[in-house]
């Protein structure tokens, strides 16, 4: 791509896993990718914007309730507002629903530890932009690491997302089924990742990130990100 | 400063500081005059035991320290070896064992934010965090307490810091159950031309003191940690200090930031004691004075006086020696990331600390008799019941009545039991390195974007050994550390060791002390792998009244190895049905000392194993050899629990069965339990497939290394015979069953 254009990847004070999406994005994926302090407020090079995982803030308050009032968040919502492309992970995710970007929450996780580990999940919507590469039914292996990621949204909210196909990913077991002993942290109906209304703002809690080197232990993560390519080149293109 | 009458009446005070009256007398030796009470203060916590090693100095000198890949050996803030490609490895283990008796959480997640600090202070990226703790048996409330604290402190710190939680190890013993041990290792990453080091550099740089502001917390935590813990410890809780990794976080990337754009010509962790023993020990390496404007130390509390403005141990603070000329980029780096960065101090070449509040100079010491405290050495005296206890006859053994059941017991016991419960609680994959997650391996194993090399890294010590033989237990402990990098396929590089000891004034605990270090250097010589730094811990025991308990002698030994290719590594699953499974090394089995022992007869006695140290060298270089070749892809040490647990292990790792006949190793009514679960040094077991079986033999017949068949992976379940008898059968459910529950039990009734 010669555009001059490029993926940013925000870094808020905590963020810890942008250094690893520039990684994937970039040196695994081959992309234009660009770091962007929360401070910047210019996006106008940005062909998609991913808020990554971390402690953004420390997570003080709330797990992202102070980054989503960064300068930088006003322009992703505009930028989402335009229909750019906006992936949260895991902390990202929080920053999107603090921002209302996304709706519903991150609570803490049914029995209150931290977990870290590989889940499955179980994919419910393929579609442009971040899952164009997979198929409804298809079991994703993909690791987890957070201490508040049961996804919580009113009963009201939750059969609209269902209703409206909002629901991309949920908790299953190796199988493909979803079982309340797959649902690794209490998510309401085992939810794993939303989009939003338009569909080109989503938030996940697995990290899709870890997962795009066989050296690490599995590479179904360039599905997801590399769904976002996919888009980015033929918005580009 | 203070007239005669006030000094007569300090030196009486003098414990209130930490010094002895003799030390006082050296201290106003040394400064030609009486010392002030903020002089004496920061003169008694730099001649803390915890700053100042005056019971270990003379007997640390005895490590071998150099070696072809040493870029940085002991005195800085953490050792650093060369990996290749122009890369190095920093990595240290220090200890946050006092804190974390009195206030788990806070003092465990502080002990990692210390080590880090100690990393990235060196120029490196810290990369990886192990664990290696002690408490008592998880029946005592107490300690599935301080469990749960302990990993939760750990957790969450170390999650949001970001630094993957890759390794450890964890021990239960009723020495523990008082004084548990926590003891963190730190790895990085940096590039050779990055290298940094603690010193404030020439005459008229600048100091600039970064991070969080300065609080009352961790006062006199070097004292605190120089003493032995009582009821009344509970008193100390402020000298335990409170974590923020969120600024650590931020700390951590300014720093690198700042010294990968050349903005610092020195940098230092500000641990403990604090602005003392960072800036005294910062003068003392470029052997220049320093004044030091005590009222400018950013605070977050009022009427602070210096002694405790130069005493706390505030966490998440550096001390930085700027590049001349490049102040104003480093104030306006800090800034960007919202962190504190003043200017505190000036080099100077009256070789002094002066402390200077309100334009007066209200302290003024020698840097170099700061920084040579008093060195004590000791007679030692082996305690008689200990020699009573490892000479015990333990050739009248009864077996065991049932193999199978014995070696459930053991799964479940907590050295061997599954630590998954633990690691799920930490992030081991941030960064995205982790090649071998935690569990999987002896060794844990990151690889370094950009190139083929892979770090392994791994913490190391059985103190039931080294309780009942110091120098054979702390040579063993070197041993397998070495053994477990070699089972990854990783060379071994270096070594930091965190010595856990009681109180050295007791000649018993000084004996212990002595040979231990005797065995660590004999070990390190032996196997390649200088001592690049580490940490001394006395005081480790608990007194009330006449009861006296001292831990385990535990020299915890944290050593990193590298792999040329990480792609050509090994883990312990067997992972194909029909693979060939060999012992391979010299090492013969004993029940002395061993878990089986312990468990299964409630016997804390007999020798640990011989060691013989060429065999050991033999056996690791072969299985690195075979790793490297591509033969080898699966491999495991044989140590706590003996041949049947190393087995049991490899086939719940693997979810796949193992059928194997093995030899006997000795005489007597306990034989087949000696073949089962007899440990031993030098030896490891290995998976091949069958036509590469002839490649295993030949390899280890072409270096002089014994390799015995054992039998084949495959089914689901562990069937062993001992000569020719069915000795040990269970499904790979109830050895997961039993391996599992441990952890899982105590983290869920400890939090």
């Amino acid at each position: 791509m010669s555009t001059g254009k490029s993926i940013a990847v925000v870094s808020f004070p905590g963020s810890n896993c942008d250094a690893d999406a520039l990684h994937a994005i970039g040196d695994v994926l081959g992309a234009p990718v660009k770091a962007v302090w929360h401070e910047e407020t210019d996006l106008s090079t940005s062909l998609a914007v991913v808020l990554p995982g971390g402690f953004s803030f420390g997570d003080y308050l709330r797990g992202g309730a102070l980054a989503a009032h960064s300068p930088v968040m006003g322009t992703v919502a505009a930028f989402a507002r335009r229909g750019g492309p906006v992936l949260g992970i895991c902390n990202g995710f929080q920053v999107l629903t603090e921002a209302g970007l996304l709706p519903g929450q991150l609570a803490r996780n049914r029995g209150l530890g931290f977990e870290c580990r590989d889940v499955h999940l179980l994919v419910e919507r393929a579609a442009a932009p971040f899952t164009s590469r997979l198929a409804p039914g298809q079991v994703l292996r993909l690791p987890i690491a957070h201490g508040e990621g049961a996804y919580y949204a009113d009963a009201e909210t939750l059969d609209r997302l269902e209703g409206e196909g909002r629901v991309v990913f949920r908790y299953c077991d190796a199988a493909g089924d979803v079982t309340e002993a797959a649902n690794v942290n209490g998510s309401a109906r085992s939810i794993a990742g939303v989009v939003n209304e338009r569909g080109n703002v989503m938030g996940m809690m697995p990290h899709p990130e870890r997962a795009v080197e066989p050296l690490l232990g599995g590479d179904d993560g360039l599905l997801v990100l590399g769904s976002l390519l996919d888009a980015v080149l033929a918005a580009a293109a | 400063m203070s007239g005669p009458s006030a000094a007569a009446s300090l030196r009486d005070r003098a414990a209130q500081f930490g010094l002895t009256p003799d030390e006082f007398d050296l201290v106003v030796a040394k400064l030609g005059r009486e010392p002030n009470v903020t002089e004496a203060g920061v003169f008694g916590a730099l001649w803390s035991e915890h700053c100042g090693y005056k019971n270990s100095r003379p007997l640390l000198r005895r490590l071998p320290t150099a070696g072809p890949h040493v870029l940085q050996g002991p005195g800085e803030n953490a050792g650093v070896v060369d990996i290749g490609e122009g890369w190095g490895v920093a990595f240290k283990m220090e200890s946050h064992n006092h804190p974390s008796a009195v206030e788990p959480v806070q003092g465990a997640a502080t002990g990692v934010g210390g080590i880090l600090r100690d990393i990235f202070a060196m120029g490196a990226r810290p990369v990886a965090v192990l664990d290696s703790l002690r408490f008592g048996e998880l029946s005592s409330p107490r300690s599935r307490h301080l469990l749960a604290g302990v990993v939760a402190g750990i957790s969450s710190y170390g999650n949001a810091v970001g630094v993957p939680t890759v390794g450890g190890e964890v021990e239960v013993n009723p020495c523990y159950e008082e004084n548990p041990l926590v003891n963190v290792m730190a790895v990085g990453l940096l590039r050779h031309e990055h290298l940094k080091r603690g010193t404030v550099g020439d005459v008229g740089n600048r100091l600039y003191y970064v991070g969080s502001k300065t609080g009352r917390d961790g006062l006199g935590g070097a004292v605190f940690a120089s003493a032995d813990l009582s009821a009344a410890s509970e008193a100390d809780r402020p000298a335990v200090q409170v974590g923020d990794p969120f600024m650590e976080k931020l700390l951590l990337e300014a720093c690198l930031e700042a010294m990968e754009r050349d903005l610092v010509a020195g940098v230092q962790d500000m641990g403990a004691a604090g602005l003392s023993s960072s800036v005294a020990e910062m003068a003392h390496r470029a052997g220049k004075g320093v004044d030091l404007y005590v009222d400018r130390v950013p605070r977050r509390e009022p009427g602070m006086t210096p002694l405790e403005v130069m005493l706390s141990e505030s966490q998440e603070r550096m001390m930085l020696t700027a590049r001349p000329g490049r102040e104003e980029e480093l104030k306006a780096l800090f800034a960007r990331y919202g962190l504190d960065a003043v200017e505190v101090g000036v080099v100077r070449d009256h070789g002094e600390l002066r402390l200077i509040d309100g334009g007066e100079v209200v302290a003024a010491m020698p840097v170099g008799a700061l920084n040579e405290p008093p060195a004590y050495v000791r007679d030692g005296i082996e305690d008689p019941a200990v020699r009573a206890a490892r000479e015990r006859d333990l050739s009248g053994l009864a077996p065991v009545p049932d193999a199978t059941a014995a070696l459930l017991t053991l799964l479940s016991a907590p050295a061997i039991a599954s630590k998954e419960p633990i690691y799920r609680r930490y992030d081991h994959q941030v960064m995205t390195n982790t090649v071998v997650l935690p569990g999987r391996a002896d060794a844990a194993v990151i690889r370094v974007k950009g190139t083929k090399l892979g770090v392994a890294a791994t913490t190391d010590c059985d103190s039931r050994y080294v309780r009942l033989d110091p120098r054979l237990g702390a040579a063993h402990a070197v041993a397998e550390a070495a053994r477990n990098i070699s089972c990854v396929g990783a060379e071994p590089l270096g070594v930091t060791d965190n010595l856990n000891f009681g109180n050295p004034t007791d000649p018993r605990v000084y004996y212990e002390l002595e040979r231990a270090v005797e065995g660590i250097s004999e070990a390190c010589l032996a196997l390649g792998t200088p001592v690049t730094g580490g940490n001394v811990s006395l005081y480790n025991q608990y007194a009330e009244g006449s009861r006296v308990q001292s831990v385990h002698p535990t020299p915890t030994i944290g050593m990193v190895g590298v792999l040329r290719d990480v792609t050509r590594r090994a883990t312990m699953d067997l992972k194909r049905d029909g693979d060939v499974v060999f012992v391979l090394g010299a090492g013969r089995p004993s029940v002395g000392a061993s878990e089986y022992l312990y468990r299964l007869h409630g016997l804390e006695a007999g020798s640990p194993p011989e060691l013989d140290l060429a065999a050991e060298a033999a056996v690791q270089a072969v299985v690195r050899r075979l790793i490297a070749d591509g033969v080898v892809d699966t491999a495991h040490d044989v140590s706590t629990g003996g041949l049947a647990v190393c087995l049991a292990e490899m086939a719940i790792a693997g979810g796949r069965g193992l059928t194997a006949s093995v030899a006997l190793a000795g005489e007597g009514p306990s034989a087949r339990d000696l073949a089962l679960f007899g440990e031993s040094a030098a030896r490891v077991v290995v998976a091949v497939p069958a036509e590469r079986a002839p490649a295993v033999e030949a390899a280890c017949a072409a270096a002089g290394v014994p390799a015995a068949r054992l039998g084949a992976a495959g089914g689901d379940a562990l069937e062993l015979r001992v000569a020719g008898e069915a000795a040990v059968s269970s499904s790979l459910s109830d050895m997961a069953a039993a391996w599992s529950r441990t952890f899982a039990e105590a983290l869920v009734s400890g939090a």
